[in-house]
């Protein structure tokens, strides 16, 4: 395999496809990434699957149950990207199931009122956008496609979790408080979810040469806070950092520090919900052993009984 | 001005019942967001669970008007009591293992085909169009228990076991489907409401079918339990209302 040939063809913007030939560790690294994106869906059904039952109308519960959904969808069509790399599903599961491989810092931390389903929606699903728009232009095209129709479905969410929270925000001083302490909560997380700064990530600048990654953490990051202080403002929200500026220069808003000592406590695992998501996913996929063992012996049985009579 | 009749107020029972059935086994399958044997599965609960909630939307918003007292969707949802609730006690139960979920939605979906199917025809123009959708729907809901009987039941012997007990669990609850009290046959009498008697023929043919195809026996009990339709529940049901209405109750006359 010529590295320097399929570098340069990745860079001309020409897509990879599953039976081309490609480097060992540009197979890796994307199999790690999709997985990564693939487990951060379907833990991130958890906190928002949680409010489902409770949620304060039937319109808010209906929008709520086809999210969550979407985020079942989400994980399917990753899985199966990855898949096209020659990985496992079961494997990348137990992988997750074992603590091998990561998801998103963000599921680890709590919901705990119907705001945070708003906050969730308006500034977890919009930093992913900004995560993820610019990878529907990814080198690796089944990835590139799932992100295509994986946008559409989370700006949507965006747009009703920012629609969510502005009714709380005009809402009685009770919604009120519930809509500031959620913003208060998942603002600084929120800024966590683009990765550390780029000096600090070691694998920015092979991505970068892959065209797997087009922007840096820092711009994403930087594209996100730019989007979504003006919306906090539209609310009547204060968003948690007395350092926040409008750079008049450059048009840029400037945030504090991000405090990435916190951020390396939940990627070591001692966040809020580490401990509790993992659990429930281990036991989830647990309890369901025999419900799968079913449907193949069910499919096995009935495959041989076919061949008897072909 | 419309005056609110005898009739209407029929109706807006028969709405209710329907409604209180769908929205309340919506929020079982609900519980199990995040809970399921495997992702697909997550897809699929959750996408019966939305057509059930868009079912009970559309029945509470219909009995609201029919009643004419100007409760909507949300006020009959949220802010009836325990005895007012008058879903079947079937939807209730609590969700027990996948098996005893699937043996549920087995009875259930199996009655909500031949009953959307005969309401296409109601005289009620309204409740006929909320059949028209709901009559396709619950067809993928059908097939989808069905697939997943047959396979647990002609599984391992674990899921035959499992499963079985499922049906054994749920089945006494299934009579109260067919159930006819006074208010259905002025309905029936009427051509609003679907007759229980032609349902339960069709139901109990496509239920013996699947358990057939599947090993598994037909329950046999004595025991009917009844009184969902006239507000008596389960104690399990007190603990969903709860989980339901409460933060809606919470912040009273307020948007959300």
């Amino acid at each position: 395999m010529d590295e320097q040939a399929f570098t340069a063809r990745v860079t001309g913007d020409d897509r990879v496809e599953p039976r081309d030939e490609m480097p060992d560790g540009y197979r890796r690294t994307l199999v790690r990434q999709i997985a990564q994106h693939a487990h951060s869906e379907i833990i991130g059904m958890q906190p928002e699957g949680n409010w489902i039952t409770r949620a304060p109308s039937l319109r808010r519960k209906a929008i709520l149950v086809a999210k969550v959904q979407d985020e079942a969808g989400h994980g399917l069509y990753l899985y199966s990207a990855a898949e096209t790399l020659g990985a496992d599903r079961d494997e990348l599961l137990d992988l997750l199931h074992t603590g091998r491989q990561k998801y998103s810092t963000i599921f680890n931390y709590p919901a705990t009122s119907w705001a945070d389903v708003a906050a969730i929606g308006w500034l977890v699903d919009g930093a992913a956008i900004v995560n993820q728009v610019p990878l529907t232009r990814c080198s690796y095209g089944p990835y590139a496609r799932a992100m295509v129709r994986i946008c559409k479905e989370e700006s949507f969410h965006q747009r009703q979790g920012f629609e969510a929270m502005a009714v709380l925000a005009a809402g009685s001083p009770a919604q009120r408080r519930m809509a500031q302490e959620a913003l208060d909560r998942w603002w600084w997380p929120a800024l966590m979810m683009f990765g550390p700064s780029d000096v600090d990530s070691p694998n920015s600048a092979q991505s970068m040469a892959w065209g797997i990654k087009r922007f840096s953490n820092d711009e994403l990051r930087q594209r996100f806070v730019d989007a979504t202080v003006p919306q906090a403002e539209f609310l009547g929200l204060v968003v948690p950092d007395p350092d926040l500026r409008r750079d008049e220069e450059t048009g840029h808003y400037r945030t504090g520090q991000i405090d990435w000592s916190e951020f390396a406590t939940v990627m070591r695992g001692d966040g809020p919900c580490n401990r509790e998501r993992l659990a429930r996913r281990v036991a989830a996929h647990d309890d369901g052993g025999w419900v799968r063992e079913a449907a193949a012996a069910y499919a096995a049985k009935h495959a041989a009984a076919r061949a008897v009579a072909a | 001005m419309t005056t609110t009749t005898e009739v209407d107020l029929d109706v807006a029972t028969y709405c209710l019942r329907l409604g209180d059935d769908a929205l309340v086994l919506a929020q079982r399958l609900c519980e199990w967001a995040a809970r399921s044997p495997q992702l697909e599965e997550d897809v699929a609960l959750l996408n019966l669970a939305l057509d059930l909630l868009g079912q009970a939307r559309s029945l509470l918003t219909l009995a609201g008007v029919r009643e004419g007292r100007g409760r909507d969707e949300d006020a009959l949802a949220f802010l009836r009591d325990e005895p007012d609730v008058v879903n079947l006690q079937l939807v209730e139960l609590e969700n027990g293992d996948f098996g005893r979920t699937m043996a549920r939605q087995l009875l259930v979906a199996a009655y909500a085909v031949p009953l959307w199917q005969a309401l296409c025809a109601s005289t009620d123009a309204d409740l006929a169009a909320i059949a028209g959708k709901a009559v396709k729907e619950v067809a993928y809901h059908l097939d989808h228990a069905r697939s997943w009987v047959v396979r647990l039941g002609d599984g391992t012997e674990e899921s035959h076991r499992r499963v079985q007990a499922g049906f054994d669990e749920v089945w006494p609850y299934g009579f109260e489907l067919f159930e006819v009290d006074p208010l259905l046959e002025r309905l029936i009498a009427r051509g609003v409401a679907a007759d229980p008697a032609a349902l339960q023929q069709v139901w109990r043919a496509t239920v013996e079918e699947v358990l057939a195809e599947a090993t598994l026996v037909v329950p046999e009990t004595g025991w009917r339990p009844t009184g969902g339709r006239s507000g008596a529940h389960t104690e399990a049901f007190g603990y969903l209302l709860a989980e339901l209405q409460h933060l809606h109750r919470s912040h009273p006359g307020v948007s959300w």
